[in-house]
This record gives C-alpha cells, structure tokens and sequence, in this order.
C-alpha cells in the first residue's frame, strides 16, 4: 500500500506537472494568438495605415507641396518654420528628404557648437542675434507638450578674438558694427588681456574682443532633434532616401539683350530608397535645397552649371565640401570654467569641453593645403605639425597635453565669398537654395529657417532682409566678404 | 532626467499630450504615473485637433503669468525715471530692496500691498535687493540693469532663474559683492561660466542647485574662475563617490 500510494503520488504529481506545462503552453499560444489579434483588430479601425497592397515600407508620399532636401539643422528648422507660419492647418505638405538616418557625416551633428555675434556683416550680425533670442526660448517655441524640456547644454562662456597689429583696425571697425547692432562686445587691451587671463601670451596682440552675453557653445544634436521633433508633431513628412534627379518642365525667355535662356520649374523629386533601386518620383511645387555639403552636387542634378561658360547657365553653384579636423585634448594645467572660446589671428581655435580639463581645438588648414573630402578619415600630423605649434605659443600650459580623440567633418564651404546663399537662382524657378554656410550654418539656423520661409510663403524677407545673401551676386561676380571667419 | 511617459511618434498625429503638463522642473521623484483622466485625454488628443488646441492653450495660459510679471517697465521709466521705475518692478514682484544711502527696506506686505514711498527719492539708486521666491526672468531683468552700484543680490528659490539670466548679470561686474544662487532648479554650470565678469564677487551662495552634478568640482572651478570670492553652499566631497566611505556613494556623471 506504501509503495502504491507512493507511485500514485508520483504519477499525480508528474500528471500535474505535465498538465501545468500543458497549461503554459497552451496559455503562451492563447497570449499571442490574443496579440494577433489585437493587432489585426488594430489595422482595421480607421486611422492605421494599413493597406491592401503591400507598399515598401518608408517611400515618401507622392505629391507634397515643398520638398526640403536635406535633414540637417538648417532643413528642419526651414520644415519647423514652414509648419509655424503657415495660416491654415495643414495648409502645406512638407517632406524632408535625408539620405544617412544615422548623420553619420551630417555636418550639424560634427560642430563645435558655437555661436557668436562677431561678425563684420550687419546680417550675420543680426542672423546671430536673432538665433540666440530664439534659443533663449526655445522650449517656448520647440517644447512638445509631453516631452521632456530642451536642454541645451549652453555655456554662456563667450568668444574672444585675438588680434595682431595689422588686423586691429578692421577689429575696431568690426566692433562699432557690432555694438550698434545690439551685441554686446567689449574690447580689451593686452595688459587687460592678461589680466583677466593671465594663462594666455599677449606677446604679438595688439586687440582683443570678447563677447559678454549671447555668445558661447551648445550641443547641436540637441537643436537638431528638438526640430525634428516639433516638426514632426506638426505634421512634417520625413523620407529617409537619396535625391537622385529632378524631372522639369522647361519654357524659353528672352532676356533684355536679346538672349535666350530656358527658364527651369522642377516638376517631380525622384528620391530613391536606401540599399535599393526603387525610388518615388514626389510631385511638388517648391524644392529647398538645404543639402550642406552636398548641394552642388544637387545643384548639379538641375544642370545649373552646365551651360556655355560666360553666361548665366555657365556658373555653378559654388558649394563644395571642405573637410576640417577636431581634435579633443586633455591638459592638466588648462584654464578652468572661465575659458572662453578662444580665436587666435593665426587661425586656430580652442574651447573647454566639460569639466574634467579637456579642450577641443582645431585650425582651418591653408587653401593650398585643403585635405581630401573623399572620407572623414583625421589627420593628426596636422595637429602636431600646424596646430600644436601655434597653441604652445598662445597658450603657455598647453604645453603638456594628450590628445584624447579627433573628429573631422565638412564644411559646407561657398568658394565664392565664404558667406550663405539664401534665395532662388534666376534659371530654376522653384528650387530655393539656403546653404553655404562654410562652418555658421548651426548658429545662424533658426533665424535663416524663418526667413527663407518668409520667402517661400510671403515672398520677401519680414523680418531680416537677407537679399545680399541671394544668388545674383555670384552671376554678378560681386562678393560679400566676411572678415572674421574661423 | 524624469523618463517622458509614451512617446508615439506617428506620421501625423501629434505627440501625446496631457493635461497635468510635466513643469518645467527638475524635480528628483520620478513623475508619478497617469491617471485616469489623463490617459482618457490622451486618446482624444490623438483623434481630435481640438482637443490638441486645448492642451497647448493651457500651457500658454501658464506662462502667460510669468510673461506679465516680467514685462519692461517702459513708460514708467520715461515717466518717474529709471531707479523708481527698478523699484517698482521689484515692489510688484513681491521682493524687497534698499537704497544706497538708507537703512530701511522697501517691502510689500503679506497681500502684497506696498508704501509708494520710493517717488519721494527718484535720485537714490538701489544697493540691495532681495528676489527670492519671485517670478524674475531674463527678460524681466531688464528693468534692473540700469543699477549699476548694485551690491548685493539674492535670487534664493526663483524658478525662471537660468542661465541666460546668469548671462546678463554682466551688467553689475563693477559692483556686484553678494550673490545668492541657492534653490534655483534651471541653473547649470554653463550658466556659472557667466559669472566671471562679477570681478567684485565677495560672496557667492550655490547651494542646493539641483542640475549640478558635481558640486564639489564645481565649487573648485568657480573658486579657481573667482579668486576673490567666498563660494558657500557645496562641499568638497559632494559629488564624490568615497571608496572608503559607503553611505556617501552618489554615482558621479561625467559629461
């Protein structure tokens, strides 16, 4: 009987055993049974987006009214604009083409971060203020309702600016412009250089300038995102696809002299699909090129450019890719948190980066001596044999120091005159360009957004008249040159 | 940072919103979950245009106090003059202040009324004021820079503090002596980076700031940015992880 009941426990227990798992199973295959389900239930109310034909997933829409090529921070915060004035709802259909959903060479995600107002043109000047007022706010306009608050990460920190004794008048002048257009500049004299900073050589400086408010450095991926994110909440399309060609429609004119162009209106963006050949041909009305480094390459998809030379059609866009180097330093006896952003007039450059006594520093090499763009590969004889040399000079503690880490990324660089090109060219009608920013394009974002949007929707400039950035100067052979650029 | 709740970022709904709107506040609980109502509203926000309206009118309407409190006091600067302009921005914000040449404060009382006394001295410029629990903001300082013999200022638990209001204290570099920073929730040490220009700093009070992380480090920093100045309120240790000592084991972020 003993062993009996026993053996009956064992097979009772073993049965129970087995009808639990039994149980499991079962119940694991009724819990996703159930979520099919839930989710078939799902598809079929109105408002998924489920259809019948199998679509690839991440095409653009077919028809879109502006088309901005180019997710970058000038990109979005034209798409952010474009939602924020536009009188209706819904009133345009935006979509932002970018071709690397990983910004892995995106030009707005390698910067330094840096915004100044010591400019010498009156509409940098302005385009800087008006930038920082904005990010001054900027969870007052970026700021979804349930997200987390916009944190910058600024450091109010300044810039100052190195000068040598040559260079000191156009300083001078540099800094009456500034001061009555409202940035707040102080000059300094050496002796008062080293007195605030004694860890810097005023041997060779004649002047110094330094930026008081409104000037500093911040995280651009945080920018970038929050623009992103507010357009999106706003009902901006975003296609991650290369634009691989435009399709037009073409009517001839006659100009004044008596010569014949063909006046382009872009019909259709053939934007393809990442690893793939399939591509969607968006119908649209307006075309922003804000493609960074790589708008002249659209530009060159338009055939501006491929005309006879000497003529209208004959000049391209003249944006190309630069490559510039970033190099992360840790010095010990570095200055602490009252190192500014600092720029010599021999071309180097150096900020604090956190806390722990690094510092990010870098040059812009000689035009002779431009590197290959081809990749984002560093240099780092070019630290050693150009930047370090120049630093140990300025900057005594610099001395000692490791090099902890290096970046490079492009410049969207306007070979021209260095400054932005901001409006429509006279042979494409509908294709308006806002890049050549050649290294400003972060700080000067927000404001060069609402105003191209002014452009596009209330056909001029309202608010800062940006028409010495159109693109007549460059058919005119008339540049606008910027004397302070990095 | 306080996790956000649900973030479905569909093609063209609109975020999620809710009404018990995450302020602007870094508080260190972490938020507590939806109720109800909230995720009853949630749902509608993301069918109805009208309802998204609503949430983003209500969060106007919350900033719309601070904007009021905050406004330039234009006229009456053309009209009575700068200081007595100063002083009746910081009367109506509920602080206090003390003209230089006097002893006795200007304050409002518990309801918020105030003596119009200040017309009587439109000359007197104001050495010290007291700020603290007050609505003040970057904009709202404008109408405070004009002092420029001011030596004493204390912004003790004001919310809109943050660093862009740091950033134009420049104005006082020349006379600035008391600076009191404690219990304000937006300010960072890029903000602290600002004060540098206060070359007449004596005494700076940073503590209880809840964004900064290391606020032993920062105090060596600010100490080593402002040589002259006394910073109170943070230890050396805080921040630290001591590997001798157990309980004061707070994990350090690094930036």
């Amino acid at each position: 009987p003993f062993k009996g009941s026993v053996s009956l426990k064992c097979f009772a227990l073993t049965f129970k055993k087995d009808m639990q798992s039994v149980c499991v199973s079962v119940n694991a295959d009724l819990e996703s049974q159930f979520k099919a389900f839930r989710e078939k239930a799902a598809a079929a109310m109105p408002g998924s987006d489920w259809s019948p034909i199998q679509v690839t997933k991440g095409l653009p829409p077919e028809r879109a009214d502006i088309v901005i090529v180019g997710g970058g921070v000038m990109g979005w915060s034209v798409a952010y604009w474009l939602k924020k004035k536009e009188k209706v709802r819904d009133g345009v259909r935006v979509l932002v083409v970018e071709k690397d959903p990983t910004y892995s060479q995106a030009s707005s995600v390698l910067s330094c971060g840096g915004i100044r107002q010591q400019f010498s043109l009156k509409e940098n000047i302005l385009l800087s203020l008006a930038s920082a007022d904005f990010l001054k706010n900027i969870n007052d306009h970026l700021g979804v309702v349930n997200e987390d608050p916009v944190d910058l990460q600024f450091n109010h920190s300044g810039y100052l600016f190195l000068a040598s004794p040559d260079v000191a008048p156009i300083m001078e002048e540099n800094y009456t412009i500034q001061r009555d257009l409202g940035a707040k500049v102080i000059l300094l004299s050496p002796t008062q250089l080293k007195d605030r900073f004694p860890w810097i050589n005023t041997d060779g400086i004649a002047l110094a300038s330094y930026g008081l408010e409104n000037e500093g450095w911040f995280d651009p991926w945080t920018l970038l995102n929050a623009f992103r994110c507010k357009a999106m909440s706003m009902g901006v399309y975003q296609c991650f696809g290369e634009v691989t060609g435009f399709r037009c429609s073409s009517q001839k004119a006659e100009t004044t002299d008596g010569d014949f162009v063909n006046i382009k209106r872009i019909k259709y963006v053939d934007v393809r699909m990442p690893n793939s050949l399939e591509y969607q041909p968006v119908e649209c009305a307006v075309v922003v090129n804000a493609a960074g480094a790589s708008s002249g390459k659209i530009a060159d998809m338009l055939g501006i450019g491929h005309g006879p030379k000497q003529t209208m059609a004959g000049i391209p866009l003249p944006v190309e890719p630069r490559k510039r180097f970033v190099y992360v330093v840790h010095c010990p006896d570095g200055p602490g948190l009252e190192c500014p952003f600092l720029i010599d007039y021999s071309g180097f450059y150096l900020r604090r980066e956190g806390l722990g006594g690094n510092y990010i520093t870098g040059m812009s090499p000689e035009e002779t001596e431009e590197p290959d763009v081809s990749n984002l590969d560093v240099d780092h004889d070019f630290f050693h044999d150009k930047v370090w040399p120049l630093l140990c000079h300025r900057l005594p503690p610099f001395e000692c120091l490791k090099v902890s880490g290096a970046w490079a990324g492009y410049y969207d660089y306007n070979t021209f005159d260095q400054n932005a090109i901001v409006g429509t060219h006279p042979l494409v009608n509908n294709m308006f360009f806002v890049t050549g920013f050649s290294g400003h394009g972060l700080q000067q974002s927000p404001a060069v957004g609402r105003a191209v949007v002014e452009l596009i929707l209330d056909g001029g400039f309202q608010t800062i008249d940006l028409s010495a950035f159109d693109f007549k100067r460059i058919l005119y052979h008339e540049p606008i040159l910027e004397r302070n650029i990095v | 940072m306080a996790a956000p709740v649900l973030c479905q970022m569909r093609r063209r709904c609109p975020v999620v919103a809710y009404l018990s709107v995450v302020r602007r506040e870094y508080a260190s609980s972490p938020p507590s979950p939806p109720s109800l109502f909230s995720r009853f509203l949630f749902q509608l926000n993301q069918h109805f245009h009208d309802v998204e309206h609503l949430i983003n009118w209500s969060s106007w309407l919350r900033n719309r106090v601070v904007r009021r409190k905050n406004v330039f006091y234009g006229y009456t600067q053309k009209r009575f003059g700068v200081n007595v302009a100063a002083a009746y921005y910081i009367l109506g914000l509920g602080g206090g202040f003390r003209f230089a040449g006097h002893s006795d404060w200007f304050r409002p009382d518990s309801r918020g009324k105030f003596s119009y006394d200040f017309l009587n001295t439109p000359n007197s410029t104001i050495e010290e004021i007291d700020l603290s629990r007050t609505l003040i903001n970057h904009a709202g300082l404008e109408n405070i820079v004009s002092q420029n013999e001011l030596r004493s200022l204390s912004l003790q638990g004001c919310p809109e503090v943050d660093d862009w209001f740091l950033a134009r204290l420049h104005v006082f570099g020349e006379s600035l002596q008391w600076l009191d920073l404690s219990h304000c929730p937006h300010i960072t040490v890029g903000g602290l980076a600002a004060l540098q220009h206060l070359r007449k700093l004596r005494r700076l009070d940073v503590s209880s700031l809840p964004r900064l992380q290391n606020p032993g480090l920062v105090r060596i920093l600010l100490e080593e940015m402002l040589p002259h100045c006394e910073v109170i309120g943070a230890d050396y240790e805080q921040g630290l992880i001591l590997t001798d000592n157990v309980e004061e084991a707070e994990p350090v972020r690094h930036k």
